[in-house]
């Protein structure tokens, strides 16, 4: 492979997540020192190509959310590397933080606690392109933000109202609209629909979809209903106790999920469709471990059906089990 | 008489009939449930499905006669369990029937178990309400029960405090409370939906093995579709305080009829298809204060509204196959129905 070659392969990817680790401290007894550490975060690996969604799922406390913050750089990750567009954001300070995060921006889950109340819905999408263009001319401003609003499904006069005259789904769109302010390549959406009723939610993804093809943007979707999930990645990452346990584009994890934690994870979905039909669900047994004290060897073993000896005490690592399909167990080494 | 009752042949436990609950606001009352006739067998599990304000939550406080005293109260309709009018029961009276013949178990597991005091002494305090048994007996039954709700080392949890298990283990406990006195009816308000997926697997799995137990009837609240086709019999979609649709949980899922129940369905993102658009509905449900005294409730989102929706308020109408429909639209073209009546 010549070095242009590479290069155009490397371009490819906009974001690289390589053994990303968020250790939060655990800090007690005498002078409170450091007694131990959460792993929320334990070693994340994953690549996410210009113009696709990348879909993040798992339970509650999995890491997800975290691993959206570290790239973001709203957490500094304890190891690991964070790469986008070529460049190791991982460790960068300053100015230059600064003018990355013009280019990946964030909407958050709560509606109603991501919006400060007390400034005029104008005035919150216009912030971060006052932050960076300080001496952008005013009407202009204005009339983007406007643009901008009629665009994500608000009318104008929403400029002049403050957040809490809008229902939660109307919030959610002006999260999205600050979002979009600076023209941001990647947008992280944290659990961006979960607060919403389904009628609601289905607005707010075709939406999202919608901007995706127009505004040529790359999303992380992180959220913890699978069938939202589905919908809106091509491929997807299911998270567990702060690791990936498997990787593949959607169709495969549906129709052929290769992890026992995955299985178990799509069976465990209440199906719509399946009406009435009897079904063989994996029901897992226990409770996640705490992050402060994971299991030795797979995260997983612990409640695994198909746990073996050797489970608790070899970790697995991600392996290309299938094309394009990533798997961390050792029933497939 | 509904299909359901000629094939099942039993009195029913439960019935609700033209139900209205108003809440007042600046001295006006009005219906956050509104005409809300349904009833519920023994031993079946009853969905009750619609978005947040339609009033889902309201029906079951009110018939747990739980209303915010001085703000909400019913003020028409009957309530009858097992033939006993439950609208007019003094708190006494009520308080017999509370807990031990219809329990009720909550959405937040977090909050509806009070963080002061052990999960042992919660669960035992139910057992004395309602029973005469010495300290010893109340302890061995509560571990009896927390047993039966899977949780691994009862005689260690009784000593605990809420805030010392996980959000599953909350509501197992919750639920251990509900099932303390072997109730006939379980009131379940959006049971799962502040688990993890693999948690609601459980807790939905537990709910119906006692049902079937117990023979015991739900009454299963929720918003979440998937749920109610994996769990129930019978469904009911609500609508801004009123039942929409009707029907046994099969028929609503191969025909849905009333728009929004059709557009509902079509909103959710489907695990077994690819869809590029979901199905939206326009506009919001109107506020209590700004709901329409005459005609359909759904009629300014409904992309099926005609003149007269706006006009004539319809009625809930039962077909042949026991699916019962509140729209025009199936009015006018079966004249057939309005005879059998």
């Amino acid at each position: 492979m010549s070095i242009t070659q590479m290069k155009d392969f490397q371009t490819h990817n906009l974001l690289e997540v390589e053994n990303l680790q968020m250790h939060f401290p655990v800090k007690g007894g005498f002078f409170r020192r450091t007694i131990g550490a959460v792993k929320a975060v334990d070693g994340v690996s994953f690549t996410i190509r210009k113009g696709e969604t990348l879909g993040l799922v798992g339970e509650s406390g999995c890491g997800k959310s975290t691993t959206g913050r570290s790239i973001l750089r709203l957490l500094t990750p304890t190891g690991g590397k964070v790469i986008f567009e070529n460049e190791d954001i991982t460790n960068v300070n300053g100015k230059r933080l600064r003018d990355i995060r013009q280019d990946i921006q964030m909407v958050f889950q709560d509606p109603y606690a991501s919006l400060n109340p007390m400034q005029m819905v104008g005035d919150i999408v216009s912030e971060p392109i006052h932050n960076y263009y300080k001496n952008k001319n005013k009407e202009e401003l204005k009339t983007e933000v406007m643009d901008l609003l009629t665009r994500v499904g608000l009318p104008e006069e929403a400029y002049y109202k403050y957040a809490h005259e809008f229902s939660g789904g109307q919030r959610q769109r002006i999260g999205i609209a600050r979002a979009l302010a600076l023209k941001p390549k990647l947008i992280i959406a944290d659990e961006p629909v979960s607060a919403l009723d389904v009628s609601v939610q289905s607005q707010v993804l075709n939406l999202l979809n919608e901007l995706q093809d127009e505004f040529d943007l790359t999303y992380l979707f992180i959220a913890h209903d699978l069938s939202v999930v589905k919908h809106m990645s091509d491929r997807i990452g299911v998270m567990y106790l702060g690791n990936i346990v498997e990787v593949a584009d959607k169709h495969s994890i549906y129709d052929n999920p290769m992890h026992p934690y995955t299985q178990a994870l799509i069976s465990a979905v209440p199906d719509a469709s399946k009406m009435g039909e009897k079904r063989e669900r994996i029901v897992l047994q226990g409770d996640v471990p705490s992050p402060e004290n994971p299991p030795s060897g797979c995260p997983f073993h612990t409640r695994c059906p198909k746990a073996l000896d050797r489970c608790s005490s070899i970790k697995p690592t991600l392996k290309e089990v299938k094309p394009g399909q990533h798997v961390a167990c050792i029933l497939y080494d | 008489m509904s299909h359901f009752q000629q094939s099942q042949g039993k009195a029913p436990l439960l019935e609700v009939k033209n139900l209205e609950t108003a809440f007042g606001i600046d001295g006006k009352d009005y219906n956050a449930v509104d005409q809300v006739t349904f009833h519920v067998e023994p031993g079946k599990v009853i969905g009750v499905v619609g978005e947040s304000g339609c009033g889902k939550s309201v029906m079951s406080l009110s018939i747990m006669g739980l209303l915010p005293k001085g703000i909400g109260k019913v003020n028409a309709g009957e309530i009858k369990f097992n033939g006993r009018n439950l609208e007019n029961l003094n708190d006494n009276e009520m308080n017999k029937i509370r807990g031990k013949d219809i329990a009720m178990i909550f959405q937040e597991p977090m909050t509806s178990l009070n963080p002061v005091f052990t999960i042992g002494y919660q669960l035992e305090e139910v057992l004395h309400n309602h029973f005469k048994i010495s300290k010893k007996e109340a302890r061995q039954k509560v571990v009896q029960l927390l047993t039966a709700v899977g949780i691994s080392r009862p005689e260690k949890i009784v000593h605990e405090y809420p805030h010392q298990l996980s959000g599953g283990m909350r509501q197992r406990v919750m639920i251990a409370m509900a099932i303390a006195c072997q109730p006939q009816l379980l009131i379940a308000d959006e049971p799962t939906t502040a688990l993890d997926v693999t948690v609601q697997a459980q807790i939905l799995e537990l709910l119906k093995d006692i049902q079937r137990k117990n023979d015991m009837s739900i009454i299963l609240i929720t918003h979440d579709l998937g749920v109610v086709s994996e769990s129930c019999d019978e469904v009911i979609v609500m609508y801004a305080g009123r039942i929409v649709e009707k029907t046994d949980v099969r028929r609503l899922f191969q025909e849905p009829k009333h728009p929004y129940t059709e557009l509902l369905m079509g909103s959710i993102p489907r695990m077994d298809v690819d869809t590029d658009q979901l199905a939206t509905i326009d506009g919001m449900v109107p506020s209590l204060k700004n709901m329409p005294q005459v005609g359909c409730r759904f009629a300014n989102r409904c992309p099926k509204a005609m003149q007269e929706c706006t006009e004539v308020t319809p009625q809930l109408k039962e077909n042949e196959y026991g699916h019962e429909v509140a729209c025009l639209l199936y009015e006018s073209s079966r004249p057939a129905r309005e005879v059998s009546q």
